[in-house]
């Protein structure tokens, strides 16, 4: 330590490092029970969805939750901004889907 | 009974090869019969760490496939007795730790030896994750720097959902977090994580803090396990970390800076 860091301010990089990792790891803990088909579940549900709405990755919302015995899996899809597909896929043009 | 302890990390680098050979030589010398195998196949590097690299004839792989027995595979340590090292393959071949045959080779060593110690590779791949498989205990070493502690975390994770202990609803692995590379100076400027910063993330208890210290590079260069020089502070840090994993109860040492004197400390590091 020489004379000019010794009236230096510490540096508190280490505070950040701490905050940093607390708020990644909690994120990433919290996803580690789920099991690994989800995402491809996601996937599959997100391509049947979309031969009839017009939806994208971010409208369809995935989670199994497990409390005690019971393994309860919510599928969300959010439809207020889904228009239904024109009918080359042969869907009447009268159905539309209810706002969510 | 035997014990089967891996030292893993999931980050590369931050000492699990080192602390293999240490934790190792120190179980030996406290008269536990030890084998330290190296599960890290076609990176192999214990064997130079230990310093047996020009003894190696036979490896695991050649054990898995039943080309050799284990007794030839064996490398018994000249320094310390009652130690052997059990080297691995240099084949490019990933797949070549076969899960039963690692499972017949493990239970063959249980039955032979007081310590298991399996040097993992990093990552979580196929190596890191048949090393970790048959643990009994692990020792996670971490550096007190961000990617190192993520990745133990992870590794946290798959120890407790990805080992044998898991797989048939046993007592979970018992988890040891060996701290290394640590510098009390930087500490203490808060330039580098502490030991409780670490411990409040990870929530593992501490077997021990080894400090940066230069011994370590001498004792790879000269392929002596480092818990064998005992003028180091590392070393010392070692033969402490095998005492409290034997159960010793013994105070956490070199965690203060050095102390200089003001002279030093307004003109410089001498």
């Amino acid at each position: 330590m020489s004379l000019l860091n010794f009236f230096r301010k510490r540096d508190p990089s280490a505070a950040i490092a701490k905050e940093r990792l607390q708020i990644v790891l909690a994120h990433e803990r919290a996803g580690r029970h789920a099991p690994d088909f989800l995402p491809l579940l996601q996937k599959e549900v997100l391509a049947v969805v979309a031969k009839y709405l017009d939806v994208t990755d971010d409208m369809i919302k995935i989670h199994l939750e497990r409390v005690g015995e019971t393994s309860m899996l919510e599928i969300n899809v959010e439809l207020d901004q889904a228009r239904p597909k024109p009918a080359k896929i042969g869907i009447k043009p009268g159905i539309v889907a209810k706002e969510a | 009974m035997a014990k089967v302890i891996t030292i893993t990390s999931g980050k590369g680098g931050v000492g699990k090869t080192t602390t293999s050979a240490a934790f190792a030589t120190g179980l030996a010398q406290r008269g536990h019969k030890t084998v330290v195998i190296d599960f890290d196949v076609g990176l192999r590097n214990l064997d130079l760490i230990m310093g047996v690299e020009r003894r190696v004839v036979f490896d695991f792989i050649n054990v898995i496939n039943g080309d050799a027995h284990l007794n030839q595979a064996l490398i018994r340590d000249k320094r310390v007795e009652n130690l052997y090292i059990f080297p691995t393959s240099q084949t490019r071949d990933k797949e070549a730790l076969r899960k039963e045959g690692v499972a017949e080779v493990m239970a063959e060593l249980r039955e032979n030896f007081d310590y298991i110690l399996c040097d993992s590779p990093a990552g979580i791949e196929h190596g890191a994750l048949t090393a970790l498989y048959h643990a009994d205990a692990a020792v996670i070493v971490t550096n007190p720097e961000v990617s190192s502690v993520r990745d133990s975390d992870r590794i946290l994770g798959m120890l407790a959902s990805k080992s044998r202990r898991a797989e048939r609803n046993e007592a979970p692995v018992e988890e040891y977090l060996l701290l290394t590379r640590y510098s009390p100076d930087r500490v203490a400027k808060g330039e580098m994580l502490s030991i409780a910063d670490v411990q409040e993330i990870l929530s593992v208890p501490l077997i021990g803090v080894i400090p940066e210290s230069e011994a370590v590079l001498k004792a790879s260069n000269t392929g002596t396990p480092v818990i064998l020089d005992l003028e180091s502070s590392a070393g010392r840090a070692y033969q402490d970390a095998v005492a409290r994993f034997l159960g010793e109860q013994r105070e956490m040492r070199f965690l203060k800076t050095e102390r200089r004197s003001l002279l030093r400390n307004l003109f410089g590091r001498a």
